[in-house]
């Protein structure tokens, strides 16, 4: 078990492994985004309050998930950089901080456009619009504070600690967040209180939140692997499978 | 200046980072000034471009105060590091034998003293000048001198991380200024409270819980950041 995860901090083992896993992550997140889209946007009954509008919820809630995983899969890959120097977490870090920073928008962008229906505004300070706003903000420090180096490494590592400083204050800044509104103004529409879903409508969200995570696996298994690629140019094995690589030397 | 030991103990050390740093401020008297004259200057424009009624500006006076004053100490951040790093002292503070959390400490703990502590002390000036609420003047002193020390401790870090980088100005408040939204919330929070009638020691007791985990947490992440700063 140790052995293996040892061989996964090489960045050649990761890339045959990473290779290989690819194609059935690629399929199962086709397969599960086309199931859950068409059932969920065809065939799914209507909302009886919000009519057809409440199906942005199938791109809505898997986004929003996604986006506070990626943000501890961000810090994960942070921490493991930082204790054990695996250069591999921080290629897969560089790699999700912008992933999980598109994710923010998409769940606020959606949310934004679900709330003209029914809210009848594109945005309210609620908490949880206010807190994923400034989970966006976090991501983009992050990305900017890596771009921000001249030397890579330096860049990595300090990326790195903003991200673990990040981890440990969403959680205050989520709670902080969620007392300041009740001080303020009571939220006047809550997402929290809807109906309970009949199983129709919430089997294709799951398999939407499912086909998500799939993406984001394989998606950050590709953009890794390229990466990898991009930072080990110059060793040997990456220039021998560039040579067998149709159009190479051999 | 009295040479220290290299082998002494944790407390001279401190005791001389302390000193070392309150004679440098000290002598470099703008540096401590130009945050309060900032602070002043923002608080005048918000009457300027909001609207001048007694009742409007009383009614906002806690967030504007508190911003202001986060503005302000957010802006004096950038020099924490950026002197001692450029004539070299910061190295030889990461050569010191004392752990380099302490010493970090005591140099966030002068920056409190002349950046933090004079704010705090100068809000009711600009407070009386927004017509704030005759109640709240000691809640606004007391909660600026408490938050403002989590903001030093918090701000350290992204000083810390950009001080390595030619022009960190933007930069750093792009880091910083999501970490401040819990204290500026509780912060902000206790003054309206109290003009509003109510109690702020609630608010007062998350803010000092907010600094307990400050203290206990930042310096370590500053001393990182700072190594990464200066090895990398």
């Amino acid at each position: 078990m140790w052995a293996f995860i040892h061989k996964l901090g090489s960045p050649k083992w990761f890339y045959a492994i990473a290779m290989r896993l690819q194609p059935w992550f690629w399929t199962a997140a086709l397969v599960l985004l086309a199931v859950g889209s068409v059932w969920g946007l065809a065939f799914a009954p209507a909302d009886y309050q919000q009519g057809n509008s409440f199906r942005i919820i199938y791109v809505h809630v898997p986004a929003a998930i996604l986006a506070q995983s990626c943000f501890i899969a961000l810090a994960a890959a942070a921490l493991v950089f930082l204790v054990w120097k695996i250069k591999v977490a921080d290629m897969a870090a560089a790699v999700i901080a912008p992933f999980g920073a598109a994710m923010t928008f998409v769940a606020l962008f959606s949310g934004s456009v679900w709330g003209v229906p029914t809210w009848g505004t594109w945005w309210i300070w609620d908490a949880r619009l206010t807190s994923m706003l400034i989970q966006l903000f976090l991501y983009l420090g992050v990305i900017a504070l890596r771009g921000a180096f001249l030397s890579r490494d330096s860049g990595a590592r300090a990326a790195s600690v903003l991200a673990l400083v990040g981890v440990v204050n969403i959680p205050i800044i989520k709670y902080s967040v969620e007392w300041w509104n009740t001080l303020h103004q009571p939220a006047t529409f809550t997402l929290t209180e809807r109906p309970a879903m009949p199983p129709e409508m919430w089997l294709p969200l799951l398999i939407m939140v499912l086909g998500f995570y799939c993406f984001f696996i394989a998606l950050t298994l590709m953009r890794t692997c390229s990466e990898i690629l991009k930072r080990e140019s110059a060793k040997r094995w990456v220039r021998e499978l560039a040579d067998e690589a149709p159009g190479g030397k051999r | 200046m009295r040479v220290v030991e290299p082998r002494a103990g944790l407390g001279v050390a401190i005791a001389a980072t302390v000193k070392r740093d309150l004679t440098l401020m000290l002598r470099r008297r703008s540096e401590v000034i130009n945050p309060l004259v900032f602070f002043a200057l923002v608080i005048t424009l918000f009457p300027l471009g909001i609207s001048p009624a007694p009742a409007l500006l009383a009614e906002i006076a806690p967030g504007l105060l508190w911003v202001a004053a986060l503005l302000a100490t957010q802006l004096s951040l950038d020099a924490l590091f950026r002197g001692d790093h450029d004539d070299g002292s910061l190295e030889q503070l990461l050569l010191a034998p004392q752990p380099l959390a302490a010493l970090v400490l005591a140099k966030v703990l002068v920056h409190w003293l002349l950046t933090g502590l004079p704010l705090a002390l100068m809000a009711p000036l600009l407070g009386l000048m927004l017509s704030l609420p005759s109640g709240g003047y000691g809640v606004l002193m007391l909660s600026l001198a408490l938050g403002s020390a989590s903001l030093s401790l918090i701000g350290a870090i992204g000083a810390a991380l950009t001080v390595g980088l030619a022009r960190g100005g933007v930069l750093l408040s792009l880091l910083v200024l999501p970490l401040y939204i819990p204290v500026l919330i509780f912060g902000a929070g206790a003054v309206q409270v109290i003009t509003l009638g109510g109690n702020a020691a609630p608010h007062l007791a998350i803010l000092g819980a907010l600094l307990a985990v400050a203290l206990m947490l930042a310096p370590w992440a500053i001393a990182a950041a700072l190594r990464i700063s200066i090895n990398g």
